[in-house]
């Protein structure tokens, strides 16, 4: 029983890292139809950013944050303007094999930059964890929890309740119709994917003090994400929040109880589980066709 | 080629024929000797291969500043396995076909040299494996495989004489999910069970798992007083963060030789307090070794470098495997393969960590060299490494 609560507990706080991650990417690949290889590599950017910052520059730990998430913002930014405003009329593989050259370039610039030794991102939080009966945990995973929750519900009044946020649903519905409109359809295109990469920067930034940052970091946040985006259906941010949260708790549970061996192997499971049955997410409604 | 013996116009024919081949002779005594050289030099164990890369530099610098090997220069060709088993078989075979290497030292990971070991035998090529412990390595019959390494089994026995004073009386093991992890896991249990020592929780984790919370959740339930961790330095900080996070209460012994605990002094901070493990290479008690002058001499070369000192503990791996290789080029006399191969059974010499002698492993017919290391082992102290208590000094 106590073991079960703890792994509860670790489940919950890794899923909100998994929201975390899969918002910035249900905006890219669930709104507009990019399936972005690179996502993680925007999530490298972040942590290193952080590092920079806390470590190399000794800006406070909030300022850190907020510096990764314009350092993500901006590359993504350009990362629109430069490769897929281009490409916007060619087709989905054509964007996809290009994004996966960007990954390797990212990634291989991260090497060139910062070397392949791990580095660790000093931070404020003390390290000795909270107690609570048989629960422990750190004070650093508690505080990135709920900046992960705040950036999710900000995310989701800014894409709900704003005129930005109308126009970017319009243009990803129907552009034309939105540009009709008067809907400057291209700079929503550029501010949603900068948004979807800040949003994966500011993950880096709040699991690079929990983890370590190295340059393949990106690789297993990506799968992750593109997880969460089908188990919460493309496009849906809170969607993407509770399927974070509930492949969180699977793999915990799955490696508490069936192996550890297999632990990424249970999330992988119940998304191919989720594609069968369910394809268009675990949330989705009824959806009107054509 | 052309034989003096013959008569000149014989030899002016063939001047005038192929105005290749006469000329080949003076240039390949000026040729450098070829060692390939495949190691993880972007990916994941990135840093590792990276320290290895310049240990071999170091020995290569050494030997040319000595007059070569054969009276002619070494020269590394090296190649990036980006931590992947494809492309280390593919690094292999581009040494062996494209550079025409008559030798090879490689490929760090047991999975990467798992990889490339069937081109060895396939173009009949020696490899001298510096790093991989998985006990397979020497035991499929290849009989190009010369391993200066110890397996798993070689690093648990080298811990025996320790456990007695260790005082163990459960211990449970977390490992990286691969040929290595899941062979440390056999060994030191086996060797744990003889001295009647139980064993707990057997857990894994995948190479590039960050989160290790459920694993140490089931293995503070256990009961046990030790841990045996075996993975790359980046999961063993991972884990001992993780470790601290939850308050676990254990000894904790890493293995295989890559923990390099400057590295986790410096990440894993007051986590990695008064935690073991096991190291092939002693750079801060370089008086402590095998061969304390090389040793010195190696810490104080790698330091006017500029090369960061966590990387020694990989770094040694590099000179011994060129050393080992050298020796036997110039045993045999020639750069050619299955010469260098047959004079490596005769190399006996000093490296780093001690002797280097192969003797034969597998399968009867088809054997292939393992080296006996030395084995040492090290704790963090008020964030110092250190000698254990119980290790007598030499």
């Amino acid at each position: 029983m106590d073991a079960l609560l703890q792994h509860l507990v670790n489940g919950l706080v890794l899923g909100g890292t998994y929201a975390l991650l899969g918002i910035g990417l249900t905006l890219i690949f669930g709104l507009m139809n990019v399936v972005n290889f690179a996502h993680g590599e925007f999530y490298t950017l972040g942590a290193y950013a952080t590092f920079a910052a806390l470590a190399l520059a000794g800006l406070p730990f909030a300022g850190a944050l907020a510096l990764a998430l314009a350092a993500g913002m901006a590359l993504g930014a350009l990362t629109e303007r430069v490769l897929l405003r281009p490409l916007r009329h060619e087709s989905i593989e054509t964007v996809m094999l290009v994004m996966i050259g960007l990954w390797i370039a990212l990634q291989n610039a991260e090497l060139l930059v910062w070397g392949g030794v791990a580095k660790s991102i000093p931070h404020p939080f003390p390290t000795a964890p909270l107690t609570l009966g048989p629960v422990s945990i750190a004070p650093l995973r508690l505080a990135v929890l709920a900046a992960a929750l705040a950036l999710i519900a900000g995310a989701h009044l800014l894409i709900q309740k704003t005129r930005f946020g109308c126009a970017m649903r319009a243009t990803f519905q129907d552009p034309d119709t939105a540009a009709l409109m008067g809907v400057r359809i291209h700079r929503v295109r550029a501010a949603t994917f900068a948004l979807g990469s800040g949003l994966a920067a500011a993950a880096g930034a709040l699991l690079g003090p929990i983890f370590l940052v190295y340059p393949s970091m990106g690789d297993l946040a990506s799968l992750k994400a593109f997880s969460v985006v089908i188990l919460g259906g493309l496009g849906n941010v809170w969607g993407a929040t509770v399927g974070g949260l509930l492949l969180g708790v699977a793999e915990e549970l799955g490696a508490g109880y069936v192996s550890s061996g297999y632990r990424d192997a249970v999330g992988f499971v119940i998304m191919i589980l989720v594609l069968l049955l369910r394809p268009s997410g675990l949330f989705a409604r009824a959806e009107r066709v054509g | 080629m052309v034989r003096r013996s013959r008569p000149l116009i014989l030899a002016l024919a063939a001047l005038a024929l192929g105005l290749v081949a006469l000329p080949a002779d003076p240039a390949r005594a000026q040729a450098p000797v070829k060692i390939g050289v495949i190691q993880p030099l972007s990916g994941p164990v990135a840093a590792s291969g990276n320290y290895v890369r310049m240990g071999a530099e170091i020995a290569r610098d050494w030997i040319n500043a000595r007059g070569g090997v054969l009276g002619r220069r070494l020269e590394l060709v090296i190649e990036d396995n980006k931590s992947d088993p494809k492309e280390a078989a593919s690094a292999a075979e581009k040494l062996i076909v494209r550079d025409r290497v008559p030798a090879l030292m490689g490929a760090w990971g047991s999975s990467m040299t798992l990889a490339a070991m069937p081109k060895l035998e396939e173009y009949g090529v020696p490899m001298v494996v510096e790093t991989s412990s998985a006990a397979s390595i020497t035991k499929r019959g290849n009989p190009w495989v010369f391993r200066i390494s110890p397996p798993s089994e070689m690093e648990a026995l080298g811990l025996e004489p320790y456990l007695p004073r260790l005082t163990i009386k459960k211990a449970d093991f977390l490992a990286v999910n691969t040929d290595w992890g899941r062979g440390a896991i056999t060994a030191f249990g086996d060797v744990l069970r003889k001295h009647g020592i139980a064993v707990g929780a057997v857990e894994f984790m995948d190479q590039a798992a960050t989160d290790m919370n459920a694993q140490l959740t089931k293995i503070r339930g256990t009961g046990a007083d030790t841990l045996f961790l075996t993975t790359s330095v980046e999961q063993i900080t991972l884990v001992l963060k993780q470790a601290q996070e939850q308050r676990l209460q254990r000894r904790i012994i890493t293995t295989g030789g890559s923990s390099s605990p400057d590295q986790l002094v410096k990440q894993a901070g007051a986590a990695a307090e008064g935690t073991y493990h096991i190291v092939f290479f002693m750079p801060w008690f370089p008086e402590a070794m095998p061969e304390p002058r090389l040793a010195r001499a190696f810490v104080e070369e790698w330091q006017k470098r500029g090369y960061p000192f966590e990387g020694l503990t990989e770094g040694f791996r590099g000179h011994d495997g060129i050393l080992t290789l050298v020796e036997a080029i110039r045993i045999a006399g020639r750069d050619e393969p299955k010469a260098i191969r047959d004079a490596l059974w005769k190399v006996q010499l000093m490296g780093l960590n001690g002797p280097i002698r192969f003797e034969k492993d597998g399968p009867a017919g088809k054997e292939s060299g393992q080296s006996r290391p030395s084995i040492f082992i090290v704790q963090i102290k008020q964030g110092k490494v250190t000698l254990p208590d119980f290790v007598a000094r030499r």
